[in-house]
């Protein structure tokens, strides 16, 4: 049995090649070989440009482990990663839900584009607007200030929560597609089963409902969780003093002080971390879905 | 994260491209790099260049020093004039991304003031790295509707009054030498970092945010959400003459960090002669008035430029008034070890106002 399988996927494979070759040779033409040069140059004193002396050293991760301004950076940053996450979870999940079991037809699909419509905007537009929304004086101080009788101060900008906000409207998205695809996937008759044998909405909901589209849970946090751990573009704009984290201080090694070797070095310590995090984390999971 | 990657294969890219694009370029083009909205890319300084000589003008720019070494190093060929703050051209030089310029083809060099001229800044071995364009301070600036009357002190920026209303530029060296200035030191020899440290870590929480372009600078005075910040003389005068803000400048008793900015041609450009056309057009009085009377800018170094001016012009009444040249400090070049410690500083004390 097993033997004929092995057979059958061997032969299968020779006529699949033309089609994943396109594939592969991109991998490796724009992320193995990048990565590779990365990888070396984190292990580098210098980078060889314009004659240059340089040698190897390990000085680059020594650097991480010598300082407690990285592991301070990189805590705030993966504690940014979960809160992140977290929001995700809360916004997306009942939104994916209600567009895969409530709306039908033309309604769905309205909403959809509106899910849809962060990923074709570009991003830094979509901070920008994001600044101008949460400013003190800005679109939401006015508006709110307009409707409420008495006068608040609304002033985000700036602010830690003024990175979350923008963070969450960036990602969200991916919650919600991953989500919305495995509740599709659940069978209606399951839910009333389960309702018809005397469960309340709620039991419905936990031991039916989120278990059944964990996958789509965990697809969507771990989408949203690594890119956030090392971003910088949010957190340089919209959280000013507040905004330096993991991502911004390699970003200022690669555009600012022109330190590669160091800059590549504190991007695989995240890259191991990150792993690693992962890794620990999908045994749990996994017995959770 | 996707960032670096991808920074590091599109410079290796660029450099396999230009290296093939380079030997196609025009040879009529002159590939300037320079800060944005800095004199060298004015619409109109460019058509009149560009009628004058024939020549074309390609601007590029960059957002800090460090990145106009980093485009120096990994565009090899592509550039033939930048414009590099006299404190790195030493770095330019010993990296060899420039090379020396030959003055004599330059009408406007003999009116440099000599003193700039002749900065070992610029001069090496004899020859000349760089040619002085124009001089300014690292000042404070107020939003004028938050004063009455402007203050006179370095310490207004640590006033309780301007909590959350302070601005500072994301830079390292920047911020040590102002916090040298503060704690009465001379900025090119600071004897007690941890007074420096100390004047800056007070100064943190009254910080609104960080500024890294004129761009940010001159919005948040736009929107009116800050009173006091550091910046550029130049810039100041910009914001106030071009961009009709409340804008203006404060040299404080304490002190100022003045810089001197000038012109060197990269090492491999393939139109030295558009080079030396195109700095000689900048230095020359007739641009310079133009563009403080249209847009505003810092000093010129070319005396005849700067008395070319009104009298009672900015520029050349306070700017130039002895009384100010006690005042300020010409920054020196900064080794690697002192930029890397200044680094550390500011790194530390942006992670710990969490």
């Amino acid at each position: 049995m097993g033997d004929q399988l092995a057979t059958g996927s061997r032969r299968g494979l020779k006529p699949a090649l033309p089609l994943l070759l396109p594939a592969y040779l991109w991998l490796t033409v724009a992320i193995f070989l990048p990565l590779s040069a990365m990888v070396f140059f984190s292990f580098m004193t210098d980078l060889p440009l314009a004659g240059k002396e340089w040698a190897f050293t390990l000085g680059n991760y020594a650097a991480f482990f010598s300082q407690s301004l990285y592991s301070t950076l990189l805590l705030a940053s993966l504690r940014l990663g979960l809160e992140v996450t977290l929001w995700c979870v809360v916004v997306g999940y009942p939104a994916a839900y209600v567009l895969a079991k409530v709306l039908k037809g033309r309604s769905r699909e309205a909403i959809f584009l509106l899910v849809i419509l962060p990923f074709w905007s570009n991003g830094l537009v979509r901070i920008f607007s994001w600044a101008m929304v949460l400013r003190e004086g800005g679109i939401l101080d006015t508006a709110l200030n307009a409707v409420l009788p008495f006068k608040i101060n609304i002033d985000l900008m700036y602010s830690y929560p003024a990175v979350i906000i923008g963070l969450v409207h960036s990602y969200v998205p991916y919650m919600v597609l991953t989500c919305y695809l495995t509740l599709q996937a659940i069978d209606d008759s399951l839910l009333e089963a389960g309702r018809s044998l005397g469960a309340s909405r709620l039991q419905v909901l936990k031991r039916v409902i989120i278990p059944l589209s964990m996958p789509g849970l965990i697809a969507g946090a771990a989408l949203i969780f690594v890119p956030v751990v090392g971003s910088f573009m949010e957190p340089r704009i919209l959280g000013g003093r507040t905004g330096t984290f993991y991502g911004t201080v390699i970003e200022d090694q690669f555009v600012a002080v022109f330190n590669w070797p160091l800059g590549a070095a504190l991007s695989f310590i995240l890259l191991a971390v990150v792993l690693i995090i992962l890794a620990l984390a999908a045994p749990v999971l996994r017995r959770a879905g | 994260m996707r960032m670096p990657r991808l920074t590091a294969f599109l410079t290796a890219t660029a450099v396999v491209v230009s290296a093939f694009t380079l030997s196609a370029q025009a040879a009529e083009e002159v590939h300037v790099l320079n800060w944005k909205g800095y004199g060298a890319d004015e619409p109109w300084a460019v058509a009149n260049f560009e009628k004058a000589t024939g020549f074309k003008v390609v601007n590029d720019f960059f957002n800090s020093e460090q990145e106009m070494l980093t485009k120096l190093r990994t565009n090899p060929g592509l550039y033939d004039v930048v414009m590099i703050n006299a404190a790195f051209n030493d770095q330019a030089m010993a990296g060899k991304l420039i090379q020396p310029i030959d003055v004599s083809k330059l009408s406007n060099y003999a009116d440099v003031s000599k003193d700039k001229a002749g900065s070992p800044m610029l001069n090496h071995d004899g020859k000349v790295y760089g040619v002085p364009w124009v001089w300014g301070l690292t000042a404070l600036a107020i939003n004028e509707k938050s004063f009455d009357k402007p203050p006179t002190s370095i310490a207004e920026m640590w006033d309780p009054a301007h909590k959350g209303r302070v601005i500072i530029r994301d830079d390292a060296v920047e911020a040590v030498q102002f916090g040298a200035i503060a704690s009465g030191q001379n900025i090119n020899d600071i004897k007690d970092m941890d007074a420096v440290k100390a004047k800056l870590t007070s100064l943190m929480p009254q910080i609104k945010t960080f500024w890294s372009s004129e761009n940010d600078w001159n919005q948040m005075v736009a929107s009116n959400q800050i009173d006091i910040g550091t910046y550029w003389s130049g810039s100041a005068d910009r914001a106030k003459t071009h961009f009709k803000l409340p804008v203006s400048l404060v040299i404080p008793q304490e002190g100022a960090v003045a810089w001197l900015d000038a012109f060197s041609i990269p090492a491999g450009s393939k139109n030295v002669a558009g080079a030396e056309a195109f700095i000689n057009y900048m230095i020359d009085p007739k641009f310079y008035v133009e563009w403080v009377t249209k847009v505003g800018a810092p000093v010129s170094a070319n005396t005849k430029a700067v008395a070319a001016l009104p009298a009672d012009a900015f520029n050349r009444k306070v700017m130039g008034s002895p009384e100010v040249a006690k005042r300020i400090q010409f920054q020196a070049p900064i080794t690697d070890e002192q930029r890397e410690k200044y680094l550390a500083l500011w790194q530390e004390l942006k992670v710990n106002v969490k």
